[in-house]
């Protein structure tokens, strides 16, 4: 491998603060749209005393999953040694930074009270796993931040491999977490499994490429840098094999609840007559989310096509917000059994329903516009992109 | 050797000297103190209240909840609809699918002894009283609503708007989360919750479970009684003859 050459974008194209503005209004429409909610309360959302978590919580999660996903990049870089992987390291630890900052934002401006945020960074419950994710994202901005650090400062580089397999088990550690959340909750028949955490794991390796993917191919297309086939095509064929998995530990979560009689009704709700849930379930998740995007990575009509990528990348994060929102929402829908061997008549035991309100999904499409932003300016302010990713300069050997 | 303060006797005094200071700083004190020096909260004592669903009429019921949204000032809520709006006891109906059978049953917080929704709380808002009773800090709580998400029978509320016309011994706010209190501000001064208050036979009896002369206990070592999710193993508070 040749010397990679980092440097910063110019940022000051049309196109730039195009898209600064663009971002800028969504993530307006999201401060506007936090006000009216704290202000009025959340009587004007769709989540209530049975929905509690609802659309943002669905993007939350997603970025915080994916945040966490982002991140491999560098992590097979650095702890699995890969060297193609290299110059695409920094960009990966700026990528999983930003995701999760905007997960976060979301996730704190949906609390019934954020003005108390010092509340829950002064006042910890150990025995909760909430409390612990909290502790885990902290932590993983210092982690990633001091990784960034001993990759950007020359004399700092030999210690990047060690911080890198800290900043790897970190990531690990933190989906589990965020899987837990779901995982932990024994009550509810949809949630009380342990496969809960490594599916999250997955999830975030497929969620966390695919946005990288996105980032990586408009920036270079944008600012007219050189990527090359010999990058692209690893990343993709990387991206399958995680949707792939993805859609493995979904169907052993499904087989197993379907095995245990007591979850058979939350199985029946989800895959067969659950109405919005198991729409969104067979045709977003599972064909829109998981099987065009194999298709288009893997058949020969599309694969190696940049476009192709790019489309199933979107399709990938679509599919993702709509598996979270299978789980997040239909979860919660789903009543829980108070009385086995009995039916409630009156007073519980319907489906809930939810109708996602506008302020809802713009606080969510905020996160996703804060974290674009942050990447937008910092790449603009630090090295973080390789002049080059052109095939001869990422691998030598590279064979046309 | 002898201790010249205990465990108990620092509790009793900090808890005297906490609640003196709140009531003069600000004259209302917010969280509920017992009179720490004659009736501590310990756990020798558990309160449990056991509901005879066979006694238990509908009319009772719907005393039931209405005494307790007067006693805490809830269910007028304006601009909530639906599932939002508040609901700290509620009235069930449930039929066995075998037999056909029909009981009625009041719903509200069973006040477990390993309640999950003070396990899942990252900031200890949620919490249980020595004695059994669980509570929700209104000072800390984030309005994250994960207890809503743990809890196995919903007995929770999110205040989804701006209220009004509080009672001064039940503070209750926007975006905080809220149960029943099992009417913590009148058993410490040894009344019966007002739910229990208001059914006029023993179709509803409180007291202390661990307390062998009390009647509560007493009727439970005498008749087959249930708790609801009994497999999760919460061991709750509350408990049911006749379902």
């Amino acid at each position: 491998m040749s010397i990679i050459r980092y440097e910063q974008t110019q940022g000051k194209s049309l196109g730039f603060y195009a898209l600064v503005a663009g971002l800028g209004a969504f993530i307006l429409a999201a401060l506007g749209s936090v006000y009216f909610m704290e202000h009025n309360g959340h009587h004007v959302t769709g989540m209530s005393n049975r929905i509690v978590w609802g659309m943002p919580h669905v993007f939350a999660l997603f970025l915080i999953v994916a945040a966490s996903g982002a991140l491999n990049i560098a992590s097979i870089a650095s702890v699995f040694n890969k060297k193609v992987y290299k110059p695409l390291s920094r960009l990966s630890g700026l990528v999983a930074l930003a995701l999760l900052a905007g997960g976060l934002m979301v996730l704190v401006l949906d609390l019934g009270r954020p003005d108390r945020l010092i509340v829950a960074m002064t006042e910890y419950n150990f025995n909760s796993i909430f409390a612990w994710n909290i502790i885990l994202y902290n932590g993983f901005f210092v982690i990633v931040g001091v990784y960034l650090w001993m990759m950007f400062e020359r004399r700092m580089n030999k210690y990047s491999r060690s911080v890198g397999i800290a900043a790897f088990t970190w990531r690990l550690i933190l989906t589990t977490g965020t899987g837990s959340i779901f995982g932990f909750l024994v009550a509810r028949q949809a949630y009380d499994a342990v496969i809960m955490a490594p599916m999250f794991v997955i999830m975030s390796f497929a969620f966390g490429l695919a946005f990288f993917i996105l980032v990586l191919m408009a920036s270079y297309k944008w600012t007219a840098r050189p990527l090359g086939d010999a990058t692209v095509n690893r990343l993709s064929n990387l991206l399958g094999v995680f949707v792939a998995a993805v859609l493995y530990f979904v169907a052993v979560y499904h087989l197993g609840n379907l095995y245990l009689a007591e979850n058979s009704g939350v199985e029946n709700f989800i895959l067969l007559d659950g109405g919005i849930y198991t729409k969104l379930f067979w045709y977003g998740q599972i064909i829109l989310g998981s099987l065009v995007p194999l298709a288009l990575l893997y058949s020969p009509a599309t694969k190696g096509n940049r476009s192709m990528l790019g489309l199933a990348s979107v399709l990938i994060i679509l599919g993702g917000l709509i598996q979270l929102y299978v789980i997040i929402i239909g979860g919660q829908a789903y009543p829980m059994e108070l009385f086995p061997g009995k039916e409630i008549l009156e007073g519980y035991g319907t489906i809930a329903s939810y109708t996602p309100t506008l302020p809802e999904l713009m606080l969510g499409l905020g996160g996703v516009a804060v974290a674009i932003i942050a990447i937008t300016y910092l790449v603009k302010f630090l090295p973080f992109l390789p002049e080059s990713l052109a095939d001869d300069v990422v691998d030598p050997h590279h064979k046309k | 050797m002898e201790k010249t303060i205990n465990r108990r006797d620092f509790i009793k005094t900090t808890t005297a000297t906490t609640a003196g200071v709140a009531t003069l700083a600000t004259g209302i004190t917010l969280t509920t103190f017992v009179n720490a020096n004659e009736n501590p909260v310990t756990n020798e004592k558990r309160w449990g209240m056991l509901i005879d669903t066979n006694r238990l009429t509908e009319t009772d019921i719907d005393g039931m909840v209405g005494a307790c949204q007067k006693e805490h000032g809830w269910g007028s809520d304006k601009l909530s609809t639906g599932d939002q709006k508040a609901s700290w006891i509620k009235k069930l109906k449930v039929k066995d699918t075998a037999t056909g059978r029909i009981s009625n049953l009041a719903l509200m917080c069973q006040h477990c002894e390993e309640p999950p929704c003070v396990d899942v709380c990252p900031t200890n808002a949620s919490m249980k009283r020595e004695d059994g009773i669980v509570l929700v800090d209104k000072h800390l709580c984030i309005g994250c609503r994960y207890c809503m998400m743990a809890c196995p029978y919903e007995a929770r509320s999110f205040v989804h708007e701006e209220l009004t016309d509080q009672k001064e011994h039940m503070p209750r706010g926007k975006g905080t989360v809220e149960s029943c209190t099992m009417c913590v501000h009148k058993v410490d001064k040894g009344e019966q919750p007002a739910c229990v208050a208001s059914v006029n036979s023993d179709a509803v009896i409180f007291g202390d479970l661990y307390d062998s002369s009390s009647k509560i206990n007493q009727t439970l070592k005498k008749v087959q009684s249930t708790q609801i999710r009994a497999d999760l193993n919460l061991n709750t508070a509350v408990r049911y003859s006749g379902i």
